[in-house]
């Protein structure tokens, strides 16, 4: 089970991030019930479900923000359940929000910087005399994040505070801040909400791009249904914290259950 | 001795290897790539070069096959270009931003048989034409992002060809210094596609000889010097790019240097700071246009300042330009504004250390012009055509005038023609148009002088000067001559205008159809108060429309009677080279647009208060769809900003 990117590929791919049984409540709501999925390693997983569903908190378990009242979840084998985020992001879990937090008076390229902190060895005494060790990780630090900027193509933005950007490059730079801390799996929260049609197919070719280009596994949360049903291998669809339906595009798409979560069964209201 | 006659630099890859053996270790290129810029020596640009045009054998190119390049500025495009001319083949460089209708016809007339892209988009659009292409057979890109997924036998990165290229020249030591050697100077260099505003484009071939022996007397002009930097950011597909990035750089070694991106490019300028610095009135216009921006925005003390010394530096200029003495408190203010206002704002625009500025390619506002001279910066006019290698005239540095473009080339001849056309005789005067023997014998004269096309004049000094195209210029119903550049160069003077077209020729009145400027209108409506959706919802608001047409009634204040321009019209969209309205180099296709808005043109002298017009409209993935649209037409009244016009409704 100890795999890691740049090994051999494999025809049918291992469990990277192995979601079981997690369940959470906030006072008297169940958020999660009894959740479980499996990311297998290099493929891109959306989770779908109406407002509600509990698909951020799931996401916020994952990526430590919440520590589930049952099951476990585990990266590569590795128990991560009652990990720090910190922690869980040092062994290559990065996400994005939906909500965009970026700091909006540093630059991209600052904001970049900054997602490489786990990274970055040297401590404050060798940083303040910027010299051998420090100076040489700078580069490096710095050289990677050249490369980021060019992978989503900011370079006019470079120096550019990120406050005085555009809804959708902010949500660029935030895709930008995650690849920077060198991730094996990616959490994507609503990516391409509030974008126009236009942002939404640039996003969703930087997230294919750093899928096959990168290997990357991906687990994103979307509504836009165009965008889940192309780019995704694998379909997680949930309804008032369970899950009710998963599998390939075309079969959840084709499920009643997932119709009727999303039109209501007997009266036509409420949309994705 | 001249280049062109000393067998060991009458090519361009010759001068290449020159370069490499004199000033080796000497950056030839750079690029800036990660934030950085990224020099390459001229030996590093010759190991490419060699690796690319072995790696161009081992796939079967030969003497006289053509390889096309597609995508922005970049090294390894240029050093593809020299590499296939190495083999003795031509370069047809491309127009990055041409839809594949338009690749197709210059790929298929050209016999392409290898495109070198620089990513995965433009890949994506040969690919798209692959299929009619008989002779195309390979397809190489650059930026290697995006491409991991195809898997196509005629794609291969630059990286996989410069290999194929290094075993090759294992296996045939001496092969490319051999080819290298069989190049002359007669041979093409390059077919150059006419941006076409007549009709379909042409092939110009130009040889060797004509690119360095206009580089050559250019370089002699403008004392042109080894070290030099020029920032190479026009587009690849047009001649004047081949010209002074590649021919001229490799004559004088001086150093291209490609931008980051077109989007950086501004930026990089002002890191870079060249020696000199091209471009089309469109780039002079556009940051003239910035500035003003800028300067409005500026706090009200700043703004005064800088109106004060503009003023300032305008009278100094327009005493200059009379030849009249300056006075002395005029000439402290000069100095003072140096430091305060002309230095800093040269130095934002990236001109500090660029001795001279060229503008070609059409005509600049007078007003433009005279407003970067009165600045410091040394801006001229150049004259030429693709025919011509890009180059016959340009003004010495003590003689600038925006009415003329200036002396000819030394070793260059200018005469005038039957209808006041210029006519040109020259080492740059092409060979001929490729596979169109019957347009090469109209473009020259039996006696062997180009025929441009542009209508002109000589003047006393000696300088030309170039009045419109000959078959544009035309008369008035009252037989006032009229040549519409000259009024639609006027209209962009404003900042709210983009672009305009004017009409006249056989009618009573010049009447024009205008675009606004979406980032400076946008810009003046917010500040305004005055909300707005799309271009098209704000060219139709009536305050826009009274903004427009004060800028009209006040340089219509500027013109004779006769030619003052009496009823415009806004139009809801640009003028946009992907609906053939206007070429690549932003030159107006009169006859298409007289066809296409004919109902417009009607409107605007039948007196009518607003037309209909029904559109074919692309979009920028190649859908079409048609739009019909109402456009309201405005008279512009003589009093001036008095009397705005009057709305239809």
């Amino acid at each position: 089970m100890n795999f890691t990117p740049g090994s051999q590929q494999i025809k049918a791919p291992s469990v990277q991030l192995s979601v079981a049984g997690v369940g959470k409540r906030f006072g008297g709501v169940t958020a999660v019930d009894d959740v479980s999925i499996d990311v297998p390693q290099g493929r891109i997983v959306s989770i779908i479900g109406p407002n509600g569903a509990g698909k951020t908190s799931l996401l916020n378990m994952v990526s430590g923000f919440y520590k589930p009242d049952s099951g476990r979840i585990a990266l590569e084998g590795r128990d991560i359940t009652k990990m720090r985020p910190s922690e869980i992001a040092a062994l290559g879990v990065a996400r994005t929000f939906q909500n965009i937090a970026l700091f909006g008076g540093l630059t991209v390229l600052d904001n970049l910087m900054l997602g490489r902190h786990v990274l970055m060895r040297s401590g404050v005494l060798r940083c303040v005399l910027y010299w051998g060790l420090a100076q040489r990780e700078e580069v490096r630090h710095r050289a990677a994040c050249e490369e980021i900027i060019d992978f989503l193509k900011l370079q006019d933005l470079r120096k550019q505070p990120t406050a005085a950007l555009a809804y959708g490059l902010r949500k660029r730079v935030e895709l930008g801040r995650a690849l920077a801390l060198q991730p094996k799996v990616l959490l994507l929260d609503e990516p391409m909400g509030g974008m126009n049609q236009d942002e939404k197919e640039d996003m969703a070719r930087f997230v294919l791009d750093v899928n096959q280009e990168r290997g990357i596994t991906v687990v994103l949360i979307e509504h836009d249904m165009g965008v889940v049903m192309d780019i995704s291998d694998h379909v997680v669809v949930l309804d008032r914290g369970r899950k009710i339906a998963e599998g390939p595009p075309a079969d959840v798409q084709a499920n009643p259950a997932v119709i009727a979560a999303y039109l209501g069964t007997s009266k036509g209201s409420g949309s994705a | 001795m001249s280049l062109v006659a000393d067998p060991a630099t009458n090519t361009l890859p010759k001068l290449l290897a020159r370069n490499m053996k004199a000033f080796g270790r000497q950056p030839g290129m750079r690029e800036k790539d990660r934030g950085i810029w990224q020099p390459y020596s001229w030996r590093e640009c010759y190991a490419h070069v060699r690796d690319f045009a072995l790696g161009l054998a081992a796939a079967g190119f030969k003497r006289g096959d053509k390889l096309s390049v597609l995508g922005d500025n970049r090294p390894r495009l240029y050093w593809a270009q020299l590499a296939a001319q190495a083999l003795g083949g031509m370069a047809v460089p491309l127009y990055q931003d041409s839809i594949a209708r338009e690749l197709a016809f210059v790929l298929d007339h050209a016999e392409v048989s290898i495109v070198v892209a620089e990513d995965q988009e433009q890949v994506d659009k040969v690919l798209s034409l692959a299929g009619q292409l008989k002779n195309l057979h390979l397809i190489v890109y650059e930026d290697p992002l995006g491409m991991s997924a195809y898997s196509n036998d005629i794609l291969k990165s630059i990286a996989d060809v410069e290999q194929a290229g290094r075993a090759f020249g294992q296996k045939h030591p001496g092969y490319f210094e051999r080819e290298l050697e069989q190049g002359g100077a007669q041979d093409v260099a390059m077919i150059s596609y006419t941006s076409g505003t007549t009709g379909q484009s042409k092939g110009v071939l130009l040889s060797h000889a004509n690119m360095i022996a206009t580089s050559e007397s250019f370089a002699s002009v403008e004392s042109v010097k080894r070290g030099d930097n020029w920032l190479c950011y026009l587009p690849m597909g047009w001649v004047g790019d081949s010209i002074f990035s590649l021919s001229t750089s490799l004559v004088v070694a001086a150093t291209c240097n490609c931008p980051e991106s077109p989007e950086t490019a501004q930026r990089d300028l002002r890191e870079l700071g060249p020696s000199a610095l091209l471009g089309p009135p469109r780039i002079w216009e556009s940051m003239l246009t910035a500035l003003q921006v800028k300067a409005a925005d500026a706090s009200p003390l700043k703004r005064n300042v800088y109106e004060y010394f503009r003023r300032l530096a305008e009278r100094r200029e327009l005493l200059k330009g009379d030849g009249k003495s300056i006075p002395r408190s005029m000439r402290f203010g000069y100095r003072l504004g140096e430091y305060l206002v002309y230095g800093p704002v040269r130095d934002q625009l990236g001109l500090r250390n660029a001795r001279w500025c060229l503008t070609g390619g059409a005509p600049l506002g007078a007003d433009t012009f005279r407003f970067f001279r009165s600045f410091g910066v040394n801006l001229k006019q150049i004259y030429g055509a693709t025919e011509a290698s890009a180059l016959v005239c340009l003004q010495d540095n003590n003689e600038a005038d925006p009415n003329t473009v200036g002396r000819t080339l030394p070793g260059t001849n200018v005469r005038i023609g039957e209808r006041g056309e210029v006519q040109v005789k020259g080492p740059g005067v092409f060979l001929g148009y490729y596979k169109q023997d019957a347009a090469t014998r109209d473009a020259v004269t039996p006696d062997g002088w180009l025929k441009t096309g542009d209508a002109g004049l000589v003047d006393p000094r000696g300088h030309l000067a170039i009045i419109d195209r000959a078959k544009d210029v035309g008369k008035l119903a009252d037989g006032t001559p009229f040549a519409p550049q000259f009024a639609e160069n006027k209209l962009k003077y404003s900042p709210f205008i983009r672009e305009a077209v004017a009409f006249g020729d056989q009618h009573p009145f010049v009447a024009a159809m205008i675009s606004i400027d979406m980032s400076t209108v946008g810009k003046w409506a917010e500040q305004n108060g005055l909300p707005y959706t799309s271009y098209m919802d704000l060219a139709r608001k009536p305050e826009v429309a009274n903004l427009v047409v004060e800028e009209v009634a006040k340089i219509n204040a500027t013109l004779p009677d006769a030619t003052r321009i009496r009823r415009i019209v806004l139009l809801n969209k640009e003028l946009d080279a992907d609906d053939a309205e206007i070429t690549r180099t932003r030159k107006v296709r009169r006859a298409f647009v007289a066809e296409k808005y004919a109902p417009v043109i009607a409107a605007l002298y039948d007196g009518a208060r607003e037309t209909q017009l029904t559109m074919d409209i692309t979009y920028e993935d190649g859908r079409k769809s048609q739009l019909t649209s109402t456009m309201l037409v405005y008279d512009i009244t003589p009093a001036g900003p008095a009397g705005p016009g009057r709305l239809a409704a």
